[in-house]
């Protein structure tokens, strides 16, 4: 059986970073049913190209994958939306306009889990992005910067710019 | 905050503050930030509105993939090649996607026979710590542990407890590695689990070896004729002292 054993690994290397491939897209899209469809993409992809994994942090290599999937959709949204120009942001991010209030409006309610949830989700979409994988993937600066495709400093000026974003919602709760 | 001077030394501190919080900060830096905080109020605050997001944000329901989309995903990746399965019975969990899931993961336990053993280990070693897969047989004495391998495999494997080092004994699974059937002892120590693999070896001894892989970290030895792999998420050097310990235990 020479040169099966990467691809017959799959389910026991990828499997266990579902959830946070779940987690991921859905923060992303904000939608969980699209969520499930984009990362079966993605793992159908991520089964083609496993042959190319090299041992590197699975769930890093898997979150790649998933995060271009999930631009892709992102993309063909604003395009079927019509989106005006110029929604092109840096790294060729696109973003619908959202329905709902922006994170100074959110920030101004009660500090709560579901605030910071609503605030969370009203991020700029590249901090979001940065944000999640930051705090709720607890990735590297490197790996971000791989997964986003981003140098290492504009990682960490979005987390920055992201969490000042938020802290205003959790500012009372320490002293 | 009125003094403009120490508004430009916390700016330049904003990204300290923040490799800090990400543990991304080197040595130097540590302290140049730890001697600013100690006389800045304000980025102490700052530091402490970071740690408080971080608590906010992780305590965040997290979105989970759906036993649809697990069940969809196994489906579609490739299944290993035959080989004749293990008893898997008695630890199926009667759900369906569950169920599916512990079906391939348990082909895909046999595949690899090839060389690199210390993969096969790892992945042993995850599938382990899937719910209500990590021990056959659980105790804390090694006088119960030992006497249940009797019978199970061709060879007696050591089995030492090391409660009394901080490393106590929680039980004892089969498992298959390399192509055959071999002892693991499962250790804990803190919240981590440690799988100790143990079987017969060609060589009477050989000298520990270590690496790491997809977060895990190995440490493997050969003693009295018994081929040992540790296998946990402990840190290095921890892993490396139970190894230690364990091969210093009579």
């Amino acid at each position: 059986m020479p040169g099966r054993a990467p691809a017959s690994d799959f389910a026991t290397v990828m499997l266990p970073h579902l959830d946070a491939a779940t987690s991921l897209a859905r923060w992303l899209l904000r939608d969980q049913a699209e969520a499930e469809d984009a990362v079966q993409d993605a793992c159908l992809r991520a089964i083609t190209y496993h042959a190319s994994f090299r041992g590197e942090n699975p769930r890093a290599w898997l979150l790649r994958i998933v995060r271009n999937v999930v631009h892709e959709r992102l993309r063909a949204r604003a395009t079927r939306a019509e989106a005006p120009l110029g929604v092109e942001g840096e790294a060729g991010f696109i973003d619908l306009p959202d329905p709902s209030p922006g994170p100074d409006a959110v920030l101004s309610g009660r500090q709560d889990a579901a605030r910071l949830e609503a605030a969370l989700a009203a991020l700029p979409a590249e901090l979001r992005e940065c944000l999640v994988l930051c705090e709720l993937e607890e990735l590297s600066y490197r790996e971000i910067a791989h997964i986003t495709d981003v140098p290492i400093g504009t990682v960490m000026s979005r987390l920055w710019r992201a969490r000042r974003m938020l802290r205003p919602l959790v500012a009372r709760g320490c002293t | 905050m009125t003094d403009p001077m120490a508004d430009n030394a916390c700016a330049r501190m904003e990204f300290l503050l923040q490799a800090d919080h990400d543990n991304e900060l080197d040595v130097a830096a540590t302290a140049e930030l730890a001697a600013h905080l100690a006389q800045c109020p304000h980025c102490r605050a700052a530091q402490a509105e970071l740690a408080a997001l971080s608590r906010g944000l992780r305590e965040l329901p997290r979105p989970t993939a759906s036993d649809r989309l697990r069940a969809s995903i196994l489906a579609a990746a490739p299944l290993a090649p035959r080989i004749a399965p293990r008893k898997w019975g008695s630890r199926l969990v009667p759900v369906g996607a569950g169920l599916a899931l512990a079906a391939s993961v348990a082909l895909v336990a046999f595949v690899p026979r090839g060389p690199n053993l210390e993969a096969e280990v790892v992945s042993s070693h995850i599938r382990a710590l899937q719910p209500g897969h990590l021990t056959d047989v659980v105790s804390t004495d090694q006088h119960t542990v030992k006497p249940w391998f009797n019978g199970r495999l061709a060879y007696a494997p050591p089995v030492k407890d090391l409660a009394a080092k901080g490393f106590p004994l929680v039980g004892g699974r089969l498992d298959y590695v390399d192509g055959r059937p071999v002892a693991v002892l499962t250790y804990r120590h803190a919240l981590h689990e440690i799988d100790l693999y143990v079987w017969p070896a060609a060589t009477a001894t050989a000298p520990a070896k270590e690496a790491t892989r997809d977060g895990f970290n190995t440490v493997t030895w050969i003693q009295d004729a018994m081929a040992a792999w540790a296998v946990s998420d402990l840190e290095r050097s921890e892993l490396e002292n139970f190894a230690k310990l364990w091969r210093a235990e009579p």
